[in-house]
């Protein structure tokens, strides 16, 4: 039987709970709104963009997941009309950008729009500080102003002593942050970030994410970033839409899906990370209805504040009962702590009601997903991730 | 030294025939790029799914293109003669070789640059069109720029070939180093003088060839080298 006091592992930063909740009240302007979008390359094999709306609110990290092939890359390139959507409508940073001539108007609009790409397409006939120059010429710049501009550029993504290096030469995450960079030249509002960190090492990964992460703070930038990987999604992302098969599954404040998903793909997608479903061989315990020999399986998640409460410990204070733990994880998610805990109540009785109801007032999100077998399940076996 | 194997009547005109050589390989090669370099970017740009798509014109470029390239020197010259005419005022000299020449060579020249410009990353075109780059901005400063070394090659290539056409142009009247091994080397029984023809012809490939390797390196940053030598 294992009993655990949860409170000290999950001891917060409150600054930052504080400072993401105002963020969050607060009204925003929405800088990216998506309505409607369907896009279909070809008839037989189906809509790989299907009805397609969001929003992404200013200085937003707003990440889109989704397993390659979900249209998430499609998606993006619509927002800077790289790709022409068969339908719906788009508008980013004021510009309507679906109903643009492709014309001067749409080469304006896409100057407000960054853009990282996961191969970094770097020019390798330029230096870095080439690199970065392409877009200031292109959008007119003048030579003498470019000049000035680079080193203040090449300074914001830590590579001042690499202005002269070819491409060749610099390593991954040297690269990208040249590409991020020559993103940020042109002063966007918006970043769109296509899987920008799925060619590199997981160290060079999270130091991207960082410099992503400062650059959204320092400058105020919103941030689409389109991935795979739940973890980029979990170390930077204020908010997630999650893609499958072309259609929004779920939608909304990380923390929120990540706490709460609606749908089994994002539950299963999240499993990584959170630890919604149980393994296998837990779950393979598991039946819907009680029988005689078996006892209440509960799984509570706990959020921000109500994560500090010792509940294992207060269940055996307060109704004497012990739990034992079948599964759980604790992470950090945004900034605050999100842990899910599968509990076996051999004990629990005809006191289930009420355990439940205690559990609710002290503000746990808890359900009763299962009944396990009391005597195989009596704490000689706990799986947890 | 040269004058104690060849009469000097014959240097003067193993001089003679170099510089002719020169005049129809470089003015050749000159207008080739002129018009083989636009050809060849309309080529990638106008093939489908590129940023300028414009299938029906992509095709009629590459249809004549493969045309000229798959007539035999020999005969396009002979068949091109009333252009010549129209061109150069005459159809035998120099300046009348390089009519041919050209239009034989600048079909090589395009599907040599344009396949050292199929070979950029198609992802650096997409965020060139990302920063709001226009077509002309795409291929100027995109395309043109990273293609250089492979087009550099190609150059080469394109100089080499240039020099054996020129050798046939001269059977024609272009004159040149072939012309002059032709008539003396072989028809006057002369073995000296097509000896010292190929010799120079062999110098001059060798040249060309080592020059467009060397630039052709110099302007390519794609592969890592030490400092010293950049």
């Amino acid at each position: 039987m294992t009993t655990l006091a949860v409170s000290p592992a999950l001891r917060t930063d409150q600054k930052a709970v504080q400072s993401v909740t105002a963020v969050s009240v607060a009204a925003r302007r929405q800088v990216v709104r998506v309505e409607d979008l369907t896009m279909v390359y070809d008839d037989k094999a189906g809509p790989v963009l299907d009805k397609v709306s969001l929003s992404v609110g200013e200085g937003d990290i707003h990440g889109i997941i989704g397993r390659s092939g979900a249209g998430k890359s499609t998606l993006v390139r619509c927002l800077n009309r790289l790709v022409v959507p068969t339908s719906g409508r788009i508008e980013v940073s004021g510009h309507e950008i679906t109903s643009l001539s492709s014309g001067a108007t749409l080469r304006g609009a896409r100057r407000d729009i960054g853009m990282i790409f996961q191969h970094f397409s770097l020019m390798s006939s330029r230096t870095a500080a080439g690199n970065i120059a392409l877009p200031l010429e292109i959008a007119g710049v003048p030579k003498e102003e470019i000049r000035k501009r680079i080193p203040t550029l090449l300074d914001l993504v830590g590579l001042s002593k690499k202005a002269d290096a070819y491409p060749v030469e610099l390593s991954g995450g040297q690269k990208q942050r040249v590409g991020i960079a020559r993103a940020l030249a042109l002063d966007p509002k918006v970043l769109l970030s296509d899987e920008a960190t799925s060619a590199l090492d997981p160290e060079t990964t999270e130091q991207i994410l960082s410099l992503l992460k400062d650059i959204n703070r320092r400058l105020g930038l919103t941030v689409i970033l389109i991935t795979h990987e739940m973890d980029v999604v979990r170390a930077i992302a204020s908010h997630v839409t999650v893609l499958e098969h072309g259609k929004v599954v779920e939608s909304g404040a990380t923390f929120d899906v990540f706490a709460f998903p609606k749908s089994p793909f994002a539950r299963s997608f999240l499993s990584s990370i959170v630890a919604h479903d149980l393994p296998p061989q837990v779950a393979a315990r598991l039946q819907p209805q009680p029988s005689g020999d078996t006892a209440p399986v509960l799984r509570i998640v706990f959020t921000g504040e109500a994560a500090e409460e010792p509940v294992v410990a207060d269940l055996a204070v307060k109704f004497g009962i012990r739990a034992s733990i079948l599964h759980g994880r604790i992470d950090y998610i945004d900034e605050r702590p999100l842990g899910v805990l599968s509990l076996l109540l051999p004990e629990a009785g005809d006191r289930l009601p009420a355990i439940l109801a205690h559990l609710s007032s002290l503000g746990l999100h808890r359900e009763v997903i299962g009944h396990a077998v009391r005597s195989s399940a009596a704490g000689t076996r706990c799986a947890a991730s | 030294m040269l004058s104690d194997l060849l009469p000097p009547a014959l240097v003067a005109l193993l001089l003679d025939s170099i510089l002719q050589t020169a005049t129809m390989v470089g003015v050749a090669a000159l207008l080739s790029t002129l018009v083989g370099l636009p050809l060849g970017v309309l080529l990638v740009v106008t093939s489908k799914g590129q940023f300028l798509d414009r299938p029906a014109l992509n095709r009629v470029i590459g249809t004549v293109v493969n045309l000229i390239r798959s007539t035999p020197f020999i005969i396009l010259m002979v068949a091109i003669i009333p252009l010549t005419r129209l061109l150069a005022g005459t159809t035998v000299g120099t300046a009348a070789a390089i009519v041919p020449l050209t239009i034989a060579i600048t079909p090589l020249y395009a599907r040599l640059a344009e396949a050292a410009m199929r070979e950029v990353d198609q992802s650096l075109i997409e965020a060139a069109q990302a920063m709001g780059a226009t077509p002309l901005q795409i291929i100027l400063k995109v395309l043109l720029p990273e293609a250089l070394p492979g087009i550099l090659a190609g150059q080469t290539v394109t100089l080499v070939s240039l020099v054996g056409y020129s050798a046939m142009a001269g059977t024609v009247g272009g004159g040149g180093l072939g012309d002059l091994g032709i008539r003396f080397g072989y028809q006057r029984f002369m073995p000296e003088v097509m000896v010292a023809v190929v010799i120079v012809l062999v110098v001059i490939v060798q040249s060309i060839q080592m020059a467009g390797d060397w630039a052709a390196r110099t302007v390519n940053h794609r592969v890592a080298r030490s400092r010293d030598r950049a």
